[in-house]
């Protein structure tokens, strides 16, 4: 066995010291030093984060399952920027009252699933991709029931894994139907199998995938569960399954879509892709406007934000993949900030609805501020970053000037508007409304402020600071090889 | 021919998941679906591809995978039964619209 192919995986050998530093730390550090755990776990995983940002070489290992490649790192990279910001709003949370005596699993399942996503965004065959896929899903579901006192925790961790369970049981008929057709799990050699073979069988497969990881990445109508489990799970978790596990399932939506069905592009998956966005964006955002809970708010914001990811992938090619990556970026931002907010008001006072937000601005000025900017990011109001996201998607799907690419990004556009309703009565109900505020004036942790600062630094910082785009742009350009058969 | 009996299990398997209200019969119903997968996987491979073993490795990750899914899940019925004191989804109703 040659080991120096282990030498193009630098992020995962990182990530897998960082879990096993945290595992000797839990198992053996006496009782005393525990509390410090979900500290050492954070600063250890700022280290990483910071060493993960140094490029890695490209190549493939493994036999050509796994590729390391300037895409690959870049999507890593922002993956980890999240997950340092999730850790950072958790701690506080970790060393409550019921969750205490169980931390270190909590964290531990956290860089696990992490593990899996990075397999998962790497993958160049469907095994492995199955392989991160299940990884990263199996330790949520038990996440999401980890707040054991509450009921609701459980139901929404019953209901998230029947139907993980569900879709990638359908997931794998897919696989199995392409297996079929090629007798390979490679994507290189699927590709050049599959060819022109245009049969009835193909499309199944082709349906069959995209609804199973349509469920991870909750696209409409495999969005069922969204809602649910974003309300029922800790907030923690929510913030997580939100933005990093959508995030790292989207790209390797992406590579599979474009590099092993990229010759019925604009047969099959086109359409389906088509289809799924209007109903995502529009079903998304419909339902939002009737929630009152913001965590269930956040779900339908961001089924309806998963929409606008597809908008990347529809495009299929370099500007397309840019933009995405970039709005998944921006997304982590905005998402988390907005997370880390609730996060902190529930922790303190257990109040989740809209109308206890009503004159936050008055008791707390900073949570508000940081809460409407994150609001206004999600909308694609322009000096912040949600704008510029929302606008390189658009271009990216507008370049392959085809008709109905330019219909369904008139929809989007026409459904950022409606998103405005929404996302303003939350800013409307922290500054305009006079009523007396039920939240007193909070005091937040310092893990809690470093996170909520970085989040709103990052809404402000990433739209203006061009360079990030253009750097995103390069590294899809070195990856231009995955659209040739577009 | 080896495909029928496959396609059978998956659609007993959706059948079930979507009519059954036991949490149990669901997870039975899922197991169902996951092993017709499996023969899936062997049965492309014995007779479209008998000289590689792809498949029926797949098929091999595949039943390690589905053996931890029902684990979580078995831990995961048990919380809500012990929480809820039933494993019935009509009465698991708390979160919904």
């Amino acid at each position: 066995m040659d080991y120096s192919q282990f030498l193009i995986m630098p992020q995962e050998i990182g990530l897998l010291v960082v879990f096993l530093l945290v595992f000797l730390y839990d198992t053996f550090m006496p009782d005393r030093c525990q509390k410090a755990l979900p500290t050492f776990t954070t600063a250890l995983f700022g280290l990483y984060t910071v060493f993960s940002f140094f490029p890695v070489h490209s190549g493939m290992a493994f036999a050509g399952m796994f590729e390391s490649s300037d895409a690959t790192w870049a999507m890593k990279a922002i993956l980890n920027v999240g997950m340092l910001l999730v850790l950072l709003q958790s701690i506080k949370w970790a060393n409550s009252e019921f969750v205490a005596v169980r931390r270190g699993e909590f964290y531990e399942l956290l860089l696990l699933t992490l593990f899996g996503m990075f397999l998962m965004v790497s993958a160049r065959n469907m095994l492995l991709f199955y392989i991160g896929l299940e990884t990263a899903s199996l330790p949520l579901a038990a996440l999401a029931a980890f707040e054991k006192n509450h009921y609701e925790s459980h139901e929404a961790a019953a209901k998230y894994m029947f139907t993980a369970i569900f879709s990638s049981a359908i997931l794998l008929l897919g696989m199995s139907f392409v297996y079929g057709l090629a007798g390979s799990f490679d994507y290189n050699v699927l590709a050049s199998a599959l060819g022109d073979k245009h049969s009835a069988l193909l499309i199944a497969a082709v349906a069959f995938v995209v609804a199973g990881v349509g469920f991870k990445l909750s696209l409409v109508p495999f969005h069922l569960w969204t809602a649910d489990v974003y309300q029922g799970a800790p907030t923690a978790v929510t913030s997580y399954l939100s933005v990093i596990s959508k995030g790292s399932a989207a790209f390797a939506f992406l590579v599979i879509l474009v590099q092993v069905f990229g010759t019925v592009y604009a047969d099959v998956w086109k359409w389906m892709l088509y289809a799924i966005i209007i109903l995502t964006i529009t079903i998304g955002n419909l339902f939002a406007v009737r929630q009152r809970n913001l965590k269930r708010f956040l779900a339908f914001s961001s089924i309806s934000q998963a929409g606008y990811i597809m908008l990347g992938i529809i495009a299929a090619n370099t500007l397309g993949m840019t933009s995405m990556m970039y709005y998944i970026l921006v997304y982590i931002f905005s998402n988390l900030g907005a997370f880390a907010v609730i996060a902190a008001i529930e922790r303190q006072t257990d109040k989740v609805t809209i109308d206890d937000y009503n004159g936050l601005f008055k008791t707390n000025p900073w949570l508000a501020f940081t809460m409407m900017i994150a609001m206004f990011s999600l909308a694609g109001i322009p000096p912040f970053a949600g704008f510029f996201s929302k606008f390189f998607v658009f271009a990216g799907a507008l370049k392959t000037a085809d008709t109905a690419v330019y219909i369904l990004v008139l929809i989007a556009l026409i459904n950022t508007i409606i998103s405005l309703y929404y996302y303003l009565l939350v800013v409307k109900a922290m500054f305009i409304r006079q009523d007396e505020c039920s939240i007193p004036t909070l005091k937040s942790h310092w893990s809690e402020k470093t996170g909520m600062i970085l989040c709103a630094m990052g809404i402000i910082l990433i739209g203006l600071v061009s360079c990030i785009y253009t750097f995103l742009n390069g590294v899809a350009e070195n990856s231009s090889s995955l659209f040739n058969l577009i | 021919m080896y495909l029928i009996p496959s396609l059978i299990m998956f659609g007993c398997g959706v059948f079930g998941f979507i009519t059954r209200k036991n949490m149990i019969a669901i997870l039975i119903s899922l197991e169902l679906m996951l092993n017709s997968v499996d023969i899936n996987f062997v049965v492309f491979n014995r007779f479209l591809y008998p000289d590689q073993l792809n498949g029926m490795f797949f098929a091999l990750f595949a039943i390690a995978i589905a053996a931890a899914e029902t684990a979580v899940a078995i831990a995961i019925i048990i919380n809500v039964y012990r929480v809820a004191k039933k494993v019935d989804i009509s009465e698991i109703t708390k979160l919904k619209f």
